[in-house]
């Protein structure tokens, strides 16, 4: 085996080798000091950034405030997401209706609902709330849709038989077995709230993390503009991986849908 | 061995001049034409025939899932016009749910029927000794293998005390091995409960295994061929040649409607439609 096989073999070993080659030539490139720090900032800086941010409190209540805006937007979305796609999976004369104006709308990238929002709830967490929804419901309404229509038919067969009937076979059959696509919708749903809040707190709204990010930009910091910006890609990530990939997985697996 | 004398056996099924179209955009489908069966109580009716002659037709509409063009089924006399948990159907896949646990699959028609909690947690661990699978009452389904599903959708179907079952192919996808196991329990397990059964196969030796009568069924459109008797001693053995000999008395009246059926375009194209009726009351 040769030696670069050796280092390189695993696929986690490369992206370490990756990112700290990455890491070491910014700081280099940061020395050596062809720009000035507020147009390039240095990993180093960035870092100082981040444990003053962490220590005096800024960030945390940055995203302490993000975050619950999100789960809050997000939480309506799912509920009523799935309430909407269920009617619309199984009900024809809505899916024609209601239906054709839900993929209309998905057109519309959702944080051009904000100068509406500002216009109808003024400046106030109901309109940034409004954006976060109206990024997370279109995706979750039609992948809970798409799977109540894919509802495998043996399914509905087997619970008729055993006896069942009304919002029962809905709770207890339809919608269980369109999980998997739910999932998959309300993943996506997460990253457009997510970019949507961002997107909305960038524009207005008082604090949250897209307000420290202008912040940055107004200081000439722009060690806390990356900073941010890092934190921004964290949680992302954190959610989609930690917590979105190993339910639909696990989700997939219980449903025979992979091997 | 039994004799079936009217006075002794009331009728449980009474199938009378069933015939099912389909209509669609290509043209009209005959799946059954005027099907005329009796089917006595506590007995193993089998109806055998090529896949795609209207056999699940016919079972779809015992269990109410589908409504006849013309003529009509009575169970105990009544009309069937819905499902009923009275009939129970048993699918060639199990059709387990994936997001329930063993236990919760067994107990789930006693959950519709409204039942409390630990009472249909008894009667469904009752169940799943009968088909032996006590030890996996926390397995999900992925986790089984195909015999033990269909013991699972067995032990399911029988939890809710159903006077008939109806059985579409359930161990058509099995291996050899695990259908002969399982050919012993069901005879066992039907000669215990005494359970109706009307069990639809296109297998001829599993039909001869299994059912006091075998109900041949021709080619699409589905009509009833030819009747015969199985008065062989039980268990019976598949490989006995009892068994083997008769099958091949049956498959002679057959082989012209399997090749029939190969040749028929229609026959995959009405497979379809029977997998897909769901009842028309869903919503």
């Amino acid at each position: 085996m040769t030696f670069s096989r050796r280092v390189l073999a695993p696929g986690w070993t490369r992206q370490v080798v990756f990112f700290v080659g990455l890491l070491a030539a910014w700081q280099a490139l940061a020395w050596i000091g062809v720009w000035p720090e507020f147009i390039f900032p240095s990993p180093l800086g960035v870092l100082r950034t981040l444990a003053r941010g962490f220590q005096n409190g800024t960030f945390i209540v940055g995203m302490a405030i993000s975050m619950e805006r999100l789960l809050i937007g997000f939480g309506i979305s799912a509920i009523a997401g799935m309430l909407l796609g269920l009617a619309l999976g199984r009900i024809r004369l809505l899916d024609e209706t209601v239906g054709s104006l839900v993929l209309g709308l998905q057109a519309l990238p959702s944080i051009c609902w904000l100068p509406l929002a500002l216009l109808w709830f003024g400046l106030s967490e109901t309109a940034i709330l409004f954006v976060v929804v109206m990024g997370a419901l279109l995706s979750i309404t039609l992948a809970t849709e798409a799977g109540v229509k894919n509802t495998p038919p043996i399914y509905l067969r087997a619970a008729r038989n055993l006896g069942a009937r009304g919002w029962r076979l809905y709770a207890l059959v339809i919608l269980p077995a369109a999980l998997p696509a739910i999932i998959t919708g309300m993943k996506l749903g997460w990253s457009f709230a997510w970019r949507s809040l961002m997107a909305g707190e960038l524009l207005y709204a008082g604090l949250g993390l897209g307000q420290l990010l202008m912040m940055g930009r107004e200081l000439n910091d722009m060690n806390q503009v990356v900073a941010v910006m890092f934190l921004i890609i964290a949680i992302g990530l954190t959610v989609d991986r930690l917590i979105f990939a190993p339910i639909e997985s696990r989700v997939r697996e219980r449903w025979g849908l992979q091997a | 061995m039994r004799q079936w004398d009217s006075e002794q056996y009331s009728v449980k099924l009474e199938i009378r001049g069933v015939t099912k179209i389909f209509k669609s955009k290509n043209g009209a489908l005959t799946a059954l034409d005027s099907i005329h069966l009796d089917v006595r109580a506590g007995e193993f009716v089998c109806l055998l025939g090529p896949s795609g002659c209207g056999k699940s037709t016919l079972l779809n509409i015992i269990a109410g899932l589908d409504k006849p063009t013309a003529g009509e089924v009575r169970m105990d006399g009544a009309v069937v016009t819905r499902p009923g948990t009275d009939r129970v159907m048993i699918f060639q896949n199990a059709a387990l749910f994936p997001w329930l646990n063993v236990i919760d699959n067994v107990a789930f028609g006693l959950r519709m029927a409204g039942i409390a909690k630990a009472e249909r947690q008894e009667i469904a661990r009752r169940f799943l000794r009968m088909v032996h699978l006590s030890d996996f009452e926390r397995a999900f389904t992925h986790e089984l293998s195909g015999g033990m599903q269909q013991r699972v959708a067995l032990a399911r179907a029988l939890a809710l005390n159903p006077d008939v079952l109806l059985m579409d192919e359930p161990f058509g996808a099995l291996d050899a091995q695990t259908r002969d196991i399982l050919h012993g329990e069901l005879q066992t397990i039907w000669s215990d409960t005494h359970k109706t059964v009307v069990f639809v196969t296109h297998n001829v030796r599993e039909a001869v295994v299994l059912g006091d009568r075998v109900i041949v069924f021709s080619a699409r459109p589905g009509r009833i061929k030819q009747e015969f008797v199985i008065d062989l001693p039980r268990p019976r053995q598949i490989e006995s040649y009892a068994v083997v000999d008769l099958s091949r008395a049956i498959m002679s009246v057959l082989r012209d409607d399997v090749l029939a059926t190969e040749l028929d375009p229609e026959a995959q194209w009405l497979q379809q439609i029977e997998e897909r009726v769901v009842g028309d009351d869903v919503l």
